[in-house]
């Protein structure tokens, strides 16, 4: 029965949101920090009153500019994408993830594209501290509107404050403030508004460290990396720390995806953190397309455990434990999980089927069913793996979430030496001499972007095949259309996209040619 | 406060809120109608550029209004986002597209080095202005007349074929334009659009020559604006409509319903009628008085009015607002369609931002307009579009 899905539909349609959402990841984070570090330049001219500040708050107003309008072209596709390709998702949780959404709307966007006008048109027209507001409102505005997404996106992955509702076949929420307020919240905003903010400093410092490079705008360089280069150092500190924090909720609410970011098969006490590895191409089970082996790796003995529960021995569970079952350890396994989240879907259409029957003796049992305790925490919790037939289907792509993990975590200590470094030299004044220094910076700014796209590749193909974290698998999601039409889509955004992209970049580096005016 | 209300009255409330940004987002799209002239009131680079800037400071208020629009739908009715947006995936894709396009034009026209040049951004201003306007409009239509779907909440069960909500043709949305009462408020929201988008120039632009061919072309599309206007609302008035009998949730046909939901809520109709009568009023005063330049004030209001009384047409006095007419009993009401008590009175609570956002919009659209757009500000403006 399985085998009836239409496969190709569900990968066209998650090869559109990731293109899509990938697209809009290039120029949100540079907006969510490059607006808090133009609002510090600008507060610095307001209170020196030096000229020169305000030139340079307007250089990067107007990259910022560039930079926004592309966030917002690309942005519009994801909200309405929930509806178009992701129909069934709507509706099974759409009474929990529409209200973020909304709230988004009307709270956050409004902020920021009412301010955003001022901003931009009114300098001349409204008083400097007017002008100074707005221009925070607009980093306010833009980091608010990234907290209620990121609330929506931590619900998808440990979703909480809500019940299954079995006469209108969906989740209903029953605590707003335990979605607002779920740790993996507060931890998804924190880590991923600071990858944004060091994004930024390292995009200013790589384009300050360009024009010192060509001998000119000295006095813009060297202010701009003094703000940026404090900005990115305290960011950096904030983003390892959350990441820290993220790492370690990962392994209770989602511990696939930290097996998988480690390439850990066979779970053990005292496991090591592999530092640097490189995944063997060749399958370690025939059974799986995702098993892979590693073919050379380094790794730090016993940290993984310390970094998932706090000390040396602690037993870190690998993909086969989690696939197979560990009884010793309390895990059960997915052909297990499998026939329980059939149990559960067999008894709502039972309890439809009665309903409509009205036969009312197996309607209130079947719904006193669906309320007993003992029912939601060992079957209606695994309702998602009722659509599954394959017990490795729950393997996420391996070598993709090991390597995004690495990638995210090695650049991210990388930014935090080079922003250090910069700051370091200016400091002793001696920074227009150190050219491999500048250099590496310029060549950081592409390097910021692989990170903060890794990090999110991590999040979302980390967790695969969920939309919803064990309540439902993306086949069970995706709306009832013909995949012509969205291939057709997807090809559409994929050129309009890439073709925006080259205009934009064009734009970019042609203002920073011309510099500040 | 809203725990008192019943769950009734939290959809109904949630319908007013819903509607309300439908007619703000109806009023805004001036924005789009502005962008289809800027080649008729706009004869060279200076005056074009001047029209240009003007829209500019407004276009993200109707891009954030729709995608605010858009998820408050979606929070408080989400069995209609999951339906028609998923349903009618070509129409709603066209419209996004159009928006695509949109938001990146204004910024990029006038940018060195920009690629495309800005003949292309122009082109993308004008298809957002017409694309956007007459499917948005069409789309809405549909309240009215119906469209092909069905809905079975038990699909999910059904393992190898778990989608709720289907469509029930191959035109996936695009077979609306196809009819002849969806195209006339298409139309009636194009024309009405670039109305609104000539009195916001007259208010907004001090340039005798584009003001001078702004006048002109009122009169031009006002004309078109009042034949399939009133068309529309005519065959609206007269045309059987989907009732829903309150007790068992039935949905069935009821000849000249909206007509019976106007009689129903005088209120509404109260609404109905002096939306109409000051779109016309800011329109024929504009015509007739040299230099008033306050039409987008009056017309701007009855559009919000109109619009808000149409959107109450569709959703209150047991009116099923998404008939399907595939399956009239998969039609979707305020009750059947909306989010659990709990979401709404969560929800609700949001909504109480609504005026606070509306303030400081007006704050600060009065702060940027105090001068009007002329020349000489294009030429040394530091940011222009």
């Amino acid at each position: 029965m399985f085998e009836n899905i239409d496969l190709s539909l569900v990968n066209w349609s998650r090869g559109q949101f990731a293109l899509t959402a990938m697209y809009h990841w290039i120029f949100v984070p540079l907006t969510l920090g490059l607006s808090f570090i133009i609002a510090i330049m600008e507060t610095l001219y307001v209170r020196t009153g030096r000229e020169e500040w305000k030139k340079i708050t307007k250089f990067w107003m107007t990259l910022f500019g560039i930079n926004f309008a592309i966030g917002v072209a690309t942005g519009i596709i994801l909200e309405f994408q929930f509806g178009t390709n992701w129909s069934n998702y709507s509706w099974f949780v759409g009474d929990i993830f529409g209200a973020p959404l909304a709230i988004e709307g009307i709270m956050a966007f409004f902020l920021e594209s009412t301010f955003i006008a001022v901003m931009f048109f009114g300098w001349n027209k409204v008083s400097k501290k007017f002008h100074l507001v707005s221009t925070w409102l607009v980093a306010f505005g833009s980091n608010l509107s990234a907290l209620w997404i990121l609330v929506a996106n931590a619900w998808m992955q440990k979703p909480v404050g809500m019940h299954f509702n079995p006469d209108t076949a969906r989740n209903e929420m029953l605590n707003f403030w335990e979605v607002l307020f779920s740790p993996v919240a507060v931890n998804k905003f924190l880590h991923t508004i600071t990858s944004g903010y060091v994004l930024a400093a390292v995009f200013v410092v790589g384009i300050s460290a360009w024009y010192l490079l060509k001998n000119r705008e000295h006095f813009l360089a060297k202010r701009s990396i003094l703000v940026a280069g404090v900005f990115g150092i305290i960011s950096s500190l904030m983003l390892i720390y959350s990441g820290d924090g993220s790492t370690r909720q990962i392994v209770h609410v989602q511990p696939m995806k930290f097996a998988a970011l480690e390439g850990l098969y066979n779970g053990q006490e005292g496991a090591g953190l592999v530092a640097i590895g490189i995944m063997s191409t060749a399958p370690g089970d025939t059974n799986s397309r995702n098993v892979k082996d590693f073919a050379f790796r380094i790794e730090i003995p016993n940290i993984l455990s310390y970094m998932a529960y706090g000390h040396f021995d602690a037993f870190v569970p690998g993909i086969n434990d989690l696939v197979d079952g560990n009884p010793q350890k309390g895990i059960i396994s997915v052909a297990e999980k499998i026939d329980r989240g059939k149990f559960a879907l067999e008894s709502l259409a039972q309890l439809k089927d009665a309903r409509d029957k009205g036969d009312a003796l197996t309607y209130n049992l079947l719904k006193a069913r669906f309320n007993d305790e003992d029912f939601k925490n060992n079957y209606f919790r695994y309702f998602g793996y009722g659509f599954l037939n394959d017990p490795n289907s729950v393997i996420p792509n391996v070598p993709v979430t090991f390597y995004s993990f690495h990638i995210m975590v090695g650049l991210g200590l990388f930014f935090l030496l080079l922003l250090s470094l910069v700051l370091f030299n200016l400091f002793r004044n001696n920074l227009e001499n150190k050219k491999l220094l500048l250099r590496l910076s310029i060549f950081s700014i592409p390097l910021t972007y692989l990170a903060s796209q890794s990090g999110w590749v991590l999040a979302e193909l980390g967790r695969q095949p969920w939309v919803i974290q064990d309540l439902l698998p993306t086949m069970a999601a995706v709306s009832h259309i013909n995949t012509s039409s969205v291939k057709i889509t997807f090809f559409l955004f994929a050129i309009l996209f890439t073709a925006l992209l080259i205009a934009e970049l064009s734009i970019i580096f042609k203002q920073i040619k011309i510099g500040p005016k | 406060m809203f725990e008192s209300l019943s769950y009734l009255a939290l959809q109904q409330y949630w319908w007013a809120i819903i509607s309300l940004l439908g007619a703000l987002l109806v009023f805004l799209l001036f924005v789009q109608g502005g962008q289809t002239l800027l080649y008729t009131l706009g004869k060279n680079e200076t005056e074009r550029t001047i029209l240009v800037n003007s829209l500019g400071r407004k276009w993200e208020f109707t891009f954030t209004t729709l995608v605010t629009f858009g998820g408050a739908f979606f929070a408080s009715f989400p069995l209609f986002y999951s339906t028609s947006f998923g349903g009618a995936y070509w129409v709603w894709m066209i419209i996004l597209f159009c928006f695509v396009i949109q938001a990146v034009a204004y910024e990029y026209r006038s940018k060195p080095a920009n690629v495309f040049g800005k003949r292309t951004f122009e082109t993308f201003l004008y298809i957002n202005g017409a694309v956007g306007t007459i499917l948005l409009g069409t789309a809405v239509a549909t309240f009215f007349t119906g469209s092909a779907f069905s809905i079975d909440f038990s699909n999910i069960t059904r393992v190898s074929d778990p989608a709720i909500s289907r469509w029930e043709t191959p035109y996936r949305g695009l077979e609306a334009a196809l009819n002849i009462h969806n195209l006339l408020l298409g139309l009636t929201v194009f024309f009405l659009a670039r109305i609104q988008g000539i009195l916001y120039f007259i208010n907004n632009v001090q340039h005798d020559a584009i003001l001078s061919r702004a006048k002109k072309s009122l009169v031009w599309n006002t004309l078109p604006f009042l034949v399939v206007f009133l068309t529309y609302v005519i065959i609206l008035l007269t045309r059987k409509g989907f009732a829903v009998d309150p007790q068992s949730g039935n949905v069935y046909y009821e000849n000249f319903k909206y007509m019976h939901n106007l009689i129903a809520m005088p209120a509404i109709a109260l609404l109905f009628l002096s939306g109409t009568l000051l779109v016309l009023y800011g329109i024929i005063k504009t015509i007739l008085s040299d230099g008033y330049c306050k039409g987008i004030w009056f017309s701007g209001f009855g559009t919000t009015l109109f619009v808000f009384s149409l959107f109450s047409l569709a959703g209150y006095n047991n009116t099923a607002y998404y008939p399907s007419s595939f399956d009239l009993q998969s039609s979707l009401t305020i009750t059947n369609s909306s989010s659990s008590h709990y979401t709404l009175i969560t929800m609700s609570y949001v909504s109480l931002l609504v005026p606070f956002v509306l303030a400081y919009i007006f704050y600060a659209w009065k702060s940027i307009n105090r001068e009007k757009i002329t020349s000489e500000e294009i030429q040394t403006g530091s940011h222009i579009y």
